[in-house]
């Protein structure tokens, strides 16, 4: 089977699957048992400075479901962990001595200031882990108290922090990212700039999963107050890939290892993730759903891709979507595509009739016996049809040939790659320049 | 037990309380509300739904499923009782399977419909359960309507009069209202006394007398009701049933099937009511799997279904056959009772068949035949209207009616069985009875 051994900011793990910084790594116990099902690796639940918090004693979870009781997004308030630091170093260390080949990294979080990061940082070198996190990115509880993402919103403390850490320790220092900011990019440039040797994302998203409607208090409710939480599971997956890869293909941030984050659940997920450029991911809420087990369905999964593709490693995939992300103004403004409806898979169920009559273009004809079609003369190649239809390739969206006329715009579709910057009719061409 | 499934002739209390209680509980049990959402989610809402057109009663299908899993049944069940006031019953009796399943996209795609029957039950049940009445009564019009049959055509009709303000005075020949759903229909598809609590549900309505034990021709005469009414409608369904013209029917312990399932119906002990131990039920429609099935579940030994044509002509649907089979029924095809033989005191009775087939000169009998032992012969081989008024026009022996329900003679409409057109099922009867009414309506107030 390919192999799928990792090297991360010369951190070493079997496999690219560790465990997020989260409830489901807060103890040795649980570690134990993760490292047992196959885990690569894991980030510490987050440590912090004695005292130690206290953590909300009503519900810490909301979430949002699809048909079957599906778990979709998993919303958490739960903060660092509510343990003396003292008890986490010793189960840290005794669970790294006993397995040596995983990754062990330990997420932190402390003030803004050096001396409690220079502290905890020697406390944490002496367990023989392998790496720190630095989390930056809890948006609730933490945040209130000038920790987590207020620490990951303005990027002069990201690098001032970042720098502290590493001039007082050996260890390599990820850095991990709030989504809750507007351009992750500078977040990232900060962190790289303050001398961070990897950086992970995405962190969870501020959310709150719903409004309980007999009470209006939102949800997850306790004693009828609630708090924003931060989102997370497959819901999230699309934000992160986006953040990712907006990191991923920055010039200025070429050759900063991104540990993905956000909504991992299956082998496909994970290769997704490292395609833009993630040299490991890291997964909570699907161990969350299913357990511990699930790590060995994405071993297997991945692995089997990579056989069938012929990949032999993870670098040869890494990366290789990047290039492929670009700006809407680089997009092939002459790829003319046209949907095209299969007559034997279709069922006649007209959603992609009432989806571009009501919503669309009026581009699907429905016709006497519930047979519909596509006019090109109105089909502009949306792709609404294709995502609501019931049966996968029923409907397909298909490259017109260069050379033929457009029945829409009554114009040659052109062999010629042409985009924004070039169109005669885009007033902002010139601009551009 | 003094009987059991292997005494001879007719006799009751063949299987213990327990087993019979089991056999005739509901053929398909209430979706509790996780397994409705999942049902729910299924459906794609599709555009011009074919379930709709389907429908005899023109049901939004797919909006009453989105309210379902968009958790408010209790709407969903408003959309269904504003087409189908006795969509509760329809749910439990329809034959979904021929009629809105069957034409489900999903059933095309995957031979799996969406639930739609059972979806709808679990609509109207959740309403009904809240003991709410969804629809309130119009001003009233001075307007007096008589309703000749309290089956589903009688009760859509009063229910829709009564609804658009008209005083209705609804007959029926029987000691209770129902028809059919009271009468007719096997017992594990309408459980708890599901048929008379709908009765009584819809009976809120107001402004329905209701008159019990009159019947028309016996005595109710139509142009009585017309001369004191100011429109009448006749909902009377078939209450003649037809005879096999066999030698030996008149034998002891030859029965007609609808006179068994009736008994059946009203029975408070099954344990008491007699079944034979080899049970022959002639004719192949729903009543016919109806007597088979339920002797079965009586503790009948052998129950056979003997229908003179093949399988693709059997009125029955595929679905009724299949449940028919998995209790234990066997269906002969191609073959009609010749003459019903055995001894004076009932035992050794056997009807004798000969086999039918299409020759060149299309349905015929042969001559080869062959016996069935037969304690019981329940006979299901259609039923017909009974005495019609004379003034009425007919048409194929049932009364002749427009689209709108309009018969031949003025101020007088007809829906249901006994009404021409459509087919004889619960909810043809009631889209004839809401749209007649509205009819009236129309008439008396333009």
């Amino acid at each position: 089977m390919a192999d799928l051994t990792t090297d991360f900011a010369g951190i070493k793990s079997p496999n690219p699957f560790w465990l997020a910084s989260a409830p489901p790594t807060d103890k040795e116990y649980n570690v134990r048992r993760a490292f047992e099902a196959g885990w690569g690796g894991v980030v510490w639940k987050t440590l912090g400075l004695d005292p130690h918090v206290v953590n909300v004693n009503g519900p810490r979870y909301g979430a949002v479901w699809g048909a079957d009781r599906r778990l979709l997004g998993l919303n958490n308030i739960e903060l660092i962990t509510d343990r003396p630091l003292e008890v986490n170093l010793r189960e840290i260390k005794q669970v790294k001595r006993d397995y040596p080949d995983r990754a062990m990294v330990v997420s932190l979080m402390v003030p803004c200031e050096e001396d409690p990061w220079k502290f905890i940082l020697s406390q944490v070198e002496d367990t023989g882990a392998d790496g720190v996190e630095l989390n930056f990115g809890c948006p609730h509880g933490m945040s209130e108290r000038g920790m987590g993402s207020a620490v990951g919103q303005v990027p002069e403390y990201i690098e001032m922090v970042t720098r502290w850490c590493k001039q007082n320790t050996r260890m390599p220092v990820i850095v991990k990212l709030t989504p809750n900011i507007t351009d992750v990019r500078k977040p990232a440039k900060a962190a790289k700039d303050g001398g961070a040797d990897a950086v992970s994302l995405i962190n969870t998203i501020n959310s709150i999963t719903a409004v309980d409607l007999d009470n209006f208090a939102p949800e997850p409710t306790i004693d009828g107050k609630g708090s924003h939480g931060g989102y997370c599971g497959p819901a999230v997956k699309p934000i992160a890939l986006s953040m990712v890869s907006e990191i991923a293909r920055d010039p200025d941030l070429q050759g900063l290892p991104i540990s993905g984050i956000g909504g991992v659940t299956t082998w496909r997920d994970a290769a997704e993730f490292i395609a833009l450029g993630c040299g490991s991911v890291q997964v909570c809420t699907a161990a969350m759903t299913y357990g511990f087990k699930i790590v060995q369905e994405m071993v297997s999964g991945l692995g089997q891709w990579m056989d069938d593709k012929g990949h032999a490693d993870l670098d040869a995939i890494r990366g290789r979507a990047v290039p492929n992300v670009t700006d809407w103004k680089y997009l092939n403004l002459n790829y003319v595509t046209k949907a095209r409806i299969d007559q034997e898979l279709c069922i006649s169920c007209g959603r992609c009739f009432a989806a571009c009559e009501d919503t669309s273009h009026q581009a699907i004809a429905m016709k006497p016996g519930r047979v519909f079609e596509v006019i090109d003369e109105e089909c502009v190649a949306c792709n609404l049809c294709v995502n609501v239809c019931p049966v996968e390739n029923c409907i397909t969206m298909e490259r017109m040939a260069p050379g033929t006329v457009d029945p829409r715009t009554g114009r040659m579709v052109e062999a010629e790659y042409a985009n924004w910057t070039t169109h005669p009719n885009n007033p902002a061409a010139k601009a551009a320049e | 037990m003094s009987a059991s499934t292997r005494t001879d002739g007719i006799v009751a209390g063949r299987l213990d309380p327990a087993t019979l209680e089991a056999n005739f509980a509901d053929l398909h049990p209430p979706l509790d509300p996780h397994e409705a959402r999942v049902a729910a989610d299924r459906c794609y809402f599709c555009h011009d739904a074919p379930c709709v057109t389907a429908c005899p009663t023109s049901i939004d299908i797919p909006l009453f499923i989105r309210q379902i899993a968009t958790g408010v049944p209790e709407a969903a069940a408003r959309t269904i009782f504003q087409q189908n006031i006795l969509g509760g019953m329809c749910a439990r009796v329809c034959p979904t399977e021929t009629l809105c399943e069957e034409v489900c996209v999903r059933e095309v795609a995957e031979g799996k419909p969406v639930l739609i029957g059972q979806l709808q039950r679990y609509a109207t049940d959740t309403l009904m359960a809240k003991g709410e009445h969804p629809f309130a009564r119009d001003a009233p019009t001075g307007r007096r309507v008589a309703v000749v049959g309290a089956g589903p055509a009688g009760l859509a009709c009063a229910h829709r009069l009564a609804m658009n303000g008209h005083e209705v005075t609804l007959y029926d020949a029987r000691p209770k209202p129902g028809g059919l759903n009271e009468y007719g229909i096997a017992a594990y598809k309408t459980v708890d006394g599901f048929a008379q609590a709908e009765v009584d549900w819809l009976m809120r309505i107001g402004g329905i007398v209701q008159e019990h034990g009159k019947a028309l021709g016996r005595d109710l005469d139509l142009d009585a009701l017309r001369e004191s009414y100011d429109a009448v409608f006749l909902g009377v369904g078939l209450a003649g049933v037809n005879a096999l013209r066999t030698r030996g029917e008149d034998r002891d312990g030859v029965q007609n099937a609808v006179d068994f399932i009736s008994k059946l119906r009203q029975a408070d002990d099954l344990a008491a009511l007699p079944v034979g131990r080899r049970v022959v039920v002639i004719g192949g429609g729903m009543t016919a799997i109806d007597a088979a099935v339920q002797s079965r579940l009586l503790g009948a030994e052998e129950v056979t279904m003997v229908y003179r044509r093949g399988p693709e002509e059997m009125a029955a649907s595929r679905f009724e056959r299949d449940l028919a089979t998995s209790k234990g029924v066997r269906i002969v095809f191609n073959a009609q009772p010749v003459r019903i033989r055995g001894k004076k005191d009932g035992t050794e009775r056997r009807v004798e068949f000969a086999y039918t087939r299409y020759g060149p000169d299309g349905f015929e009998v042969t001559d080869e035949t062959f016996e069935i032992r037969a304690d019981q012969v329940l006979k299901a081989i259609g039923q017909t209207l009974y005495e019609p008024p004379q003034a009425l026009a007919l048409k194929r022996g049932k009364i002749r009616v427009d689209a709108a329900g309009r018969t031949s003679v003025a101020g007088v409409w007809a829906g249901g069985d006994c009404a021409s057109g459509g087919d004889d099922l619960t909810v043809t009867a009631v889209a004839e009875g809401r749209d007649a009414a509205e009819d009236i309506h129309k008439a008396l107030m333009s």
